[in-house]
């Protein structure tokens, strides 16, 4: 039987029980590797349950970078007897199982094309520890002090892990740096270290990725990094799977940045409302006043915001709404991924809507575009949603560093103070389109003692915030939205486009987490002569050169994660392509990330090129047929 | 349809100690039903604003939806108001409030929309304790829809088509104190002598001060059988008149004749109670809860000052925020800046 060798280029997945203490273990594992200089992605493949059921850690190591999950596992290490049997089926043929060998591995569970490798880990607890917790605890930890012996993990970088982790803490130190010295000791004594998979400075790494100073960082804390730096002072929220750690991560950098050096006092106010009907309200009222506010929710708080996303577009409201999406409809998979908030997010609310979309890819950009939206909503008056996701919000990523230019300002739009007021000869009109942008102009409460005053409502108004049900000033006021929604177009970032390295009528086009696997999977294709250029969408409303990039190309993949193809159905409605046909989906919506084999394998069976695979284009005509 | 005042002003019109007439405390005229008891309290918030005084700009105007939510267009008219979503006018003044302190925030809501659609942001605000008045124009039906019954209505009650309500009414000012307000005050907006002294009082107070105002609709709950009727509310009303002094007047006797109660507001303005006899402390709210309940076994309405907690930490003493605005905070004050963010970068590797 044959070993897998690899350097640099393999995945580890750990097979857990939740609620053990396994999640720190293995992000120490994933950070190790980091800290090598060597590109990881760790994923936490996590239960809707506290304690007692199954649990995975997939970290894939890429000398290239590519982050996305590659699909399927080169070594498993498991250490959960409920999800043994289908964790020796996901090893691929010649890849690795390691498992506590306390007990001896069922029968069942062996099989002839794949390599065992059993460390008696509970023995070795039993042994070392007389405390019940400490055995459990502990026992993460051997398994990462084997894992280092087995795939050649730098000791030294380990020891410094823990250190950093337990700074000041020189008894933890020094019990977990034992742990691990008793892992990496039987596996030195008992395999021959390394195995065929292993990792190594340097050597294969891309230039590119040696060349920047990456982070380990997830999306969640970044975007909560961001509405500090974009200036939020009001979070309103309620709690919920997957979004939760932006405000707790607002709440932690608060802490440590917002407290008023003078006073002890807090620069900003922190509600955990009584649901996400309150915090989206809080929010507005909050914006209404002139706070730069926020909340963060998923699917189903989005649902619920709906009516008031509503009052605030109609109204004009600034207000900022990071949508950290999972799997629906209803509670559907709470902590799996998807991106199928997007039309529910672009028309949220009854009546004729759209909202301004941010779709960040990266930490980096969770960062940056939370930074942009305050600035985007202030200028626009409406709502702006950061549409991230499960994978991206609560996984490490690598990511370049966060970047702040301290030139820029904040942009607060179009606000009238009390001098501005006080000059103002002409009666002021809150929904006049003074600058024929579509963009009226506000004014705080309190602005000034006799002027700027009106009414904010959700029923229709005319151009001086007067209720009226004159039908001709309905329609000027929702004609003028419309208008703000072009001026949108030049405001919002542009896609980032990459061309191939020759012209192709192919196109790709993806957002957020589906980026990675995406390039990943056109690198694949152009290594098998297939090329691809690709178009990654920040935003919506569509800047024009989305619409170039579709009708430059005869067939542009639209690669997403949910059922509907719904970012297609978006570009179907809100640009000019003329044969929505040549819009072909490329999903995925299991709940697990999408991976680039998948990508690849659906481009290539629609291209006519592939095996396995049924194409898409002869799957239409089918349809068409049985029609 | 909207109606606007006439701007002409009588150049010899009586000013407040602030120098504004009692116009400018006005709004647009009202477009509800002649009679209705909400045009009484919009009256009875204009003088509380006029005479208390406070600055018509420094007061911000919350609603939700409904014949009661649209009051606030007909009082301050120069002031900010926000005619939000249908019971959730307790979350918008939520984040107002949170982003400026320092305005005064009056919130107008219904029965439907505070104990059915809005009950869930009721109790919560109330938990809160959110500084801002919020006043309940109380008439136990939905009049925008015509006439169904609504929360607050008492068993029994017929509507205006015959049916008897057979659901157990939700006693507001009950549930307020239960849930931890610190200002409880029910009134009747024919009470004109007791409503306008309440406001001018829970506006004076430091957190959330409730008034459920009982507010005959008269066009669909004004008939014989309503126990929401002006005349059935008149002659069920227990009311206990209440005076109030503002802090910057003098207090010359300790107690004002007749007084039966008086307790001094955190700004050090006094609020005067004359019980018919001395029933119970305000600030008890045992005896408060026991005593409305009381009236209510009786099938008396219990008004006046109901409950009182002067000592309360309001949401922003909870919170602990600065005693600036947050929404008057710059950049220099809230952006950490490109160094900060390299340190934090730092602990990312």
């Amino acid at each position: 039987m044959q070993a897998k060798q690899a350097v640099n280029d393999f995945v580890v997945k750990f097979a857990n029980v939740n609620g053990t203490g396994s999640a720190s273990a293995n992000h120490m594992f994933a950070k190790a590797i980091f800290r090598m200089g060597i590109p990881v992605s760790p994923r936490n493949i996590f239960p809707s349950n506290i304690q007692g059921m199954p649990t995975w850690y997939e970290v894939r190591v890429s000398s290239k970078g590519y982050l996305g999950r590659r699909g399927g596992v080169d070594l498993m290490l498991c250490v959960n007897p409920q999800s043994m049997e289908r964790d020796v089926r996901e090893v691929e043929p010649g890849g690795y199982f390691v498992y506590d060998s306390t007990k001896a591995i069922d029968i069942r569970y062996v099989r002839d094309d794949i390599n065992y490798i059993g460390i008696p880990i509970m023995e070795m607890c039993q042994r070392e520890y007389t405390d019940a917790r400490q055995r459990l605890l502990f026992k993460n930890v051997i398994y990462v002090g084997a894992l280092a012996a087995l795939l050649d993990i730098e000791f030294s970088v380990l020891k410094d892990l823990v250190a950093d982790q337990f700074k000041g803490k020189e008894k933890l130190i020094a019990q977990n740096v034992h742990a691990l010295e008793l892992g990496h000791q039987y596996a030195v004594r008992n395999f021959d270290c390394p195995i065929g998979l292993r990792v190594e400075r340097g050597g294969n790494i891309a230039r590119h990725i040696l060349e920047t100073d990456h982070i380990l960082m997830d999306g969640n804390t970044a975007a909560a990094l961001g509405a500090v730096y974009g200036g939020a002072t009001v979070a309103a929220w309620y709690p919920i799977t997957p979004s939760t750690s932006v405000v707790d991560g607002f709440d932690k950098y608060c802490k440590r940045l917002r407290i008023d050096p003078g006073t002890g006092k807090k620069n900003y106010a922190i509600v955990q409302a009584e649901d996400e009907l309150a915090a989206i309200g809080m929010v507005i009222g909050a914006a209404w006043n002139g706070a730069r506010a926020f909340t963060a929710t998923s699917g189903p708080g989005l649902s619920l915001m709906s009516e008031f996303l509503g009052l605030a577009y109609f109204a004009e409201i600034p207000t900022v709404l990071i949508d950290v999406q999972r799997a629906g409809p209803s509670t559907g998979m709470p902590t799996r991924t998807q991106q199928s908030d997007v039309l529910a997010a672009a028309y949220a609310s009854h009546g004729d809507t759209k909202h301004v979309l941010l779709f960040p890819a990266t930490p980096a950009e969770c960062f940056s575009l939370t930074v942009k939206s305050f600035d985007l909503a202030d200028r626009l008056q409406t709502p702006v949603i950061m549409l991230t996701d499960l994978d991206l919000g609560m996984n490490d990523w690598m990511s370049p560093p966060l970047v702040f230019d301290d030139a820029q300002r904040f942009d607060r739009g179009k606000v009238l103070d009390g001098e501005a007021l006080e000059s103002m000869k002409e009666r002021f009109g809150r929904y006049l389109d003074v600058d024929g942008d579509g963009i009226p102009y506000r004014t705080y409460p309190g602005a000034h003692p006799k002027k700027g005053g009106y009414t904010t409502r959700g029923t229709s108004r005319d151009e001086y915030a007067v209720y009226t049900e004159d039908g001709a000033a309905y329609v000027r006021n929702m004609d003028r939205l419309l208008k703000k929604f072009e001026t949108a177009k030049r405001l919002v970032p542009e896609p980032k486009i990459k061309p191939a390295a020759k012209a192709t009528p192919y196109g790709a086009l993806f957002f957020g987490t589906t980026a990675s696997p995406a390039y990943e999977a056109v690198e694949m294709l152009a290594a098998d002569g297939i090329l691809i250029d690709t178009l990654r969408l920040r935003a919506f409303p569509f800047t024009d050169s989305v619409e170039e990039f579709i009708s430059s190309h005869e067939t542009v993949f639209v690669i997403e994660q949910n059922r509907d193809g719904q970012m297609r159905r978006l570009l179907i409605n809100e640009t000019s392509v003329s044969h929505p046909e040549k819009l072909v989906p490329v999903l995925n919506y299991d709940g697990l990330p999408i991976t680039a084999r998948q990508i690849a394998g659906v481009i290539r069976a629609t291209l006519g090129g592939s095996d396995n695979v049924t194409p898409i284009a002869s799957k239409r005509e089918a349809s068409r047929k049985k029609a | 349809m909207t109606y606007q005042r006439p701007t002409f002003r009588h150049p010899e019109a009586p000013v407040n100690e602030l120098g504004y007439t009692r116009r400018e405390y006005e709004g647009s005229i009202s477009t509800l039903c002649a009679g209705c008891g909400h045009d009484s309290i919009s009256a009875a918030i204009i003088e509380a604003a006029f005479t208390l005084p406070i600055e018509p700009h420094r007061i911000a105007k919350m609603s939700g939806i409904g014949c009661s939510s649209k009051t606030p267009a007909y009082f301050l008219g120069s002031s900010h108001g926000f005619n939000s979503v249908h019971g959730r006018m307790p979350s918008v003044t939520t984040g107002a409030n949170l982003a400026n302190r320092d305005l005064v925030y009056i919130g107008v809501s219904g029965d439907g929309d505070t104990a059915s659609i809005g009950m869930g942001q009721f109790a919560h605000v109330v938990r809160r304790n959110l500084n801002m008045t919020y006043i309940v124009e109380n008439n136990g039906c939905y009049g925008l829809t015509k006439g169904q019954d609504s929360a607050t209505a008492d068993v029994g009650s017929k509507s205006k088509k015959g049916t008897a309500n057979p659901y157990e009414p939700i006693d507001l000012v009950s549930v307020a104190i239960q849930l931890g307000a610190t200002f409880v005050a029910r009134s009747f907006s024919g009470d004109r002598q007791q409503l306008v002294p309440l406001i001018k009082a829970a506006l004076s107070h430091k957190g959330f001060a409730f008034l459920d105002v009982i507010s005959p609709c008269v066009t669909f709950n004004n008939h014989e059988g309503s126990t929401k009727s002006y005349a059935f509310t008149r002659d069920h009303l227990d009311p206990t008149p209440v005076d109030f002094v503002p802090m910057r007047e003098e207090i010359r006797t300790s107690y004002a004749a007749g007084a039966t109660q008086e307790v001094c507001l955190h700004d050090g303005s006094v609020i005067r109670l004359f019980k018919q006899s001395n029933e119970y402390d305000v600030e008890d709210p045992q005896a408060a809860l026991g005593a409305i309940a009381r009236h209510n076994s009786e099938g008396r309405v219990l008004t006046g000052l109901l409950y009182l907690d002067r000592d309360a930490q309001e949401l922003h003493e909870i919170l602990e925020t600065t005693r600036r605005p947050l929404n008057t905070l710059t950049e220099k004050e809230l952006c950490p800046g490109s160094k900060v963010l390299d340190s934090i970068n730092a602990g990312l590797r």
